[in-house]
């Protein structure tokens, strides 16, 4: 059984993430694991969970990620450069899971799963991937490549392995949310532009609209990624949705300041966490 | 040959961002309302015969198979299409189906060029704006190539990431279109990608195959012993396979580049090195390491310089209908002068790599069997970067 809900405020049993959680809205940072190197992810990861995230997005560097911008594209290639690898980064959360206890997704792209561990010709990673996640403590798993068509390839070995596999939903979706909501497990991650991912000015998307048409199917905490980067932008997005997903933001500090990241990184998760507390 | 959910045996399949799901879906609508389409499909023929100049020779290797001294050699003439290569069939096929669907600008991605600079000669064709994604690495090899892009009145965007070649092209074309779906076709050059892409461009590259049956029987009064063609992603190799998956005492032979070798790790013999995986909206197989990090492969040929294989040649090679083979640098570029100086024909090096296979297997076939090769393009673009492989000085 993940435990997502908790970063949502929702009680077990509870039908939806309340209107104002005592907690304020959930703030859901990513970082790419390995990007400098393994010791400093851990030490943003412990940094991130007491500055208040409610949830960590925990990226797993992939050769070729189609669908991120130039930010995690070349966080990716720094970590892949650094020798990590997705035992490595198995390892590193088994540690972290000792003393950070809120709820924490990886973020990948399917091959890494499908493929992981194996030389056979026809691989069998998904199980292997998923039994280690689920050893480890791991609660939920992001793959922007998987969408609703091809998600059977997942889903059920997640849900084997208590972990939730996060439906995405983007401003194209349209006569599709419904489908994606009532199958929905975790948070549904709602991609708030067209495009990759990357820091953006300006957001256009009726969020509210998609949250409503959400609603209407489940009662899954909704949670805004792509483009958001400064406390206004959160607070805004926040008000249609339970929670705020800011990736490129964060992987730009820590391109920035490399080994040395844990303090600034650590100030903006607080400043994004307190605009987001209503 | 594709069910529903597009796929070929366990390959193929929708592996993209949601954000692209309702684009592709309204293309697989759009495609299967027009393509039995009369009005469309003779709009198509028109282009195709009038404009690239279809249909392509099936020329008799009179020479090359005295010297070879065994089965007969057909070479399938697509280099002869306006463009230089097969490359323009699947392009007059999309541009019209985009500019039914009301789009204003096409996107491409190109290794060696040819089908950007088809690309760009359809949105020249038809009046549409049109953008092509081409590798650091491959613009450097390809010159000429680039220059009649830009000539075409396209815009060359340079994509640096990953190395600098065909897959890190096809990801920032997928990059593009996921920024821009609504006056956008992503005009998807190979047999790959989501569905219902590696349907639509087989379908659009089978008339390779229509002609050849009918070609060989019109001469030979028969069907050909074995096809054979280059595979990268493989689109002129599932043209030219097409019509003759049914016909079992038809050989296949898909030929892929080994590059330095495939007991090396500078190659990209997918079939014969990669395992199956999931990359670029497929399910298929691909050169990639133990954590599923695709491998950055390598081939003279930027054509086929790429580490996965269209779903449809997967599902063959699973079934055993088709035969892969690799094919190294050396033979290829052995072959590309082999042709120029026996025939008078200077191939594209792409090509090259099926007929270096040719070249091995003729002789010891009996002389009542008979070859086709898809001769895929022109060598044109390949001279410099040839002659230098030779250690000339040579640039453009």
């Amino acid at each position: 059984m993940s435990n997502i809900a908790s970063a949502f405020d929702l009680k077990f049993g509870g039908k939806r993430p309340p209107e104002t959680p005592s907690n304020g809205k959930a703030f859901i940072p990513y970082l790419c694991c390995g990007d400098p190197d393994l010791e400093t992810t851990a030490a943003l990861v412990r940094e991130m969970a007491r500055q208040g995230a409610d949830l960590i997005e925990l990226g797993v560097p992939f050769s070729d990620p189609t669908a991120e911008g130039p930010v995690i594209q070349q966080a990716s290639l720094r970590a892949l450069q650094s020798g990590t690898t997705t035992d490595k980064i198995f390892n590193m959360v088994r540690e972290l899971r000792e003393d950070v206890k809120i709820p924490m997704v990886f973020m990948t792209y399917a091959n890494v799963v499908f493929s992981y561990s194996s030389l056979s010709a026809t691989p069998d990673g998904t199980e292997k991937f998923l039994s280690a996640c689920e050893d480890i403590g791991m609660d939920g798993l992001i793959l922007p490549d998987v969408p609703f068509e091809e998600k059977e390839d997942f889903d059920g070995a997640c849900s084997a392995h208590g972990l939730d596999l996060i439906s995405l939903i983007a401003p194209t979706s349209a006569d599709r949310i419904a489908r994606i909501a009532r199958g929905a497990r975790g948070f549904i991650y709602i991609v708030s532009s067209l495009g990759v991912t990357g820091v953006r000015k300006e957001i256009t998307t009726d969020i509210a609209s998609i949250v409503r048409n959400i609603r209407e199917n489940s009662n899954i905490p909704c949670a805004v990624g792509f483009g958001i980067s400064t406390p206004e932008q959160a607070r805004t997005m926040s008000r249609a949705a339970d929670g705020v997903i800011v990736g490129s933001a964060i992987v730009k500090l820590i391109a920035q300041h490399g080994r040395d990241s844990v303090r600034p990184v650590g100030e903006y998760v607080r400043s994004m966490k307190d605009a987001l507390r209503g | 040959m594709t069910n529903p959910n597009g796929r070929f045996g366990v390959h193929g399949g929708q592996y993209i961002p949601e954000t692209l799901m309702n684009a592709v879906i309204e293309l697989e609508k759009a495609y299967n309302r027009y393509k039995d389409e009369p009005r469309f499909n003779a709009e198509l023929t028109a282009l195709l015969n009038d404009y690239a100049g279809r249909p392509s020779r099936l020329y008799f290797a009179k020479k090359m198979t005295e010297d070879l001294g065994g089965a007969k050699i057909y070479l399938k003439r697509e280099d002869l299409n306006h463009t230089g290569a097969h490359k323009i069939n699947n392009v007059l096929g999309q541009a019209l189906l985009a500019r039914k669907m009301g789009k204003t600008r096409l996107i491409a991605e190109t290794g060696a060029g040819q089908h950007g600079v088809a690309t760009a000669t359809a949105a020249a064709l038809m009046a549409m704006e049109c953008v092509v994604f081409m590798g650091k690495e491959d613009i450097a090899r390809q010159a000429l190539n680039v220059y009649r892009m830009r000539l075409l009145g396209a815009r060359v965007v340079s994509v640096d990431t990953g190395t600098g070649t065909l897959k890190d092209a096809v990801s920032e074309a997928f990059r593009e279109w996921t920024s821009r779906i609504d006056d956008t076709h992503y005009c998807l050059g190979s047999v790959m990608g989501p569905h219902p892409f590696p349907t639509i461009v087989r379908d659009f590259q089978a008339v390779i195959s229509k002609e050849i049956k009918e070609q060989v029987r019109e001469r030979e009064g028969r069907l050909p012993d074995a096809v054979l063609a280059c595979v990268g992603g493989g689109s002129n190799a599932i043209g030219s396979f097409y019509h003759f998956i049914d016909e079992p005492g038809v050989a296949l032979i898909g030929c892929e580049a080994a590059g330095r070798g495939v007991d090396t790790a500078e190659t990209a013999a997918t079939m014969t090195v990669g395992r199956l995986g999931i990359f670029h909206g497929m399910k298929s197989y691909f050169c990639q390491d133990e954590y599923g990090q695709i491998a950055p492969v390598y081939s003279i040929s930027a054509g086929l310089d790429y580490p996965g294989v269209g779903p449809e040649h997967a599902w063959l090679h699973d079934t055993k209908r088709a035969q892969y083979v690799p094919v190294t640098d050396a033979e290829a570029v052995d072959a590309f002068e082999y042709l120029s100086r026996t025939e008078g024909i200077i191939p594209a090096i792409e090509s090259a790599h099926a007929l270096a296979h040719a070249m091995r297997i003729a002789p010891s076939m009996g002389k009542d069997k008979i070859i086709v090769v898809t001769l895929s393009g022109r060598g044109d673009k390949d001279c410099a970067a040839i002659a230098r492989y030779r250690g000339e000085d040579l640039h453009e």
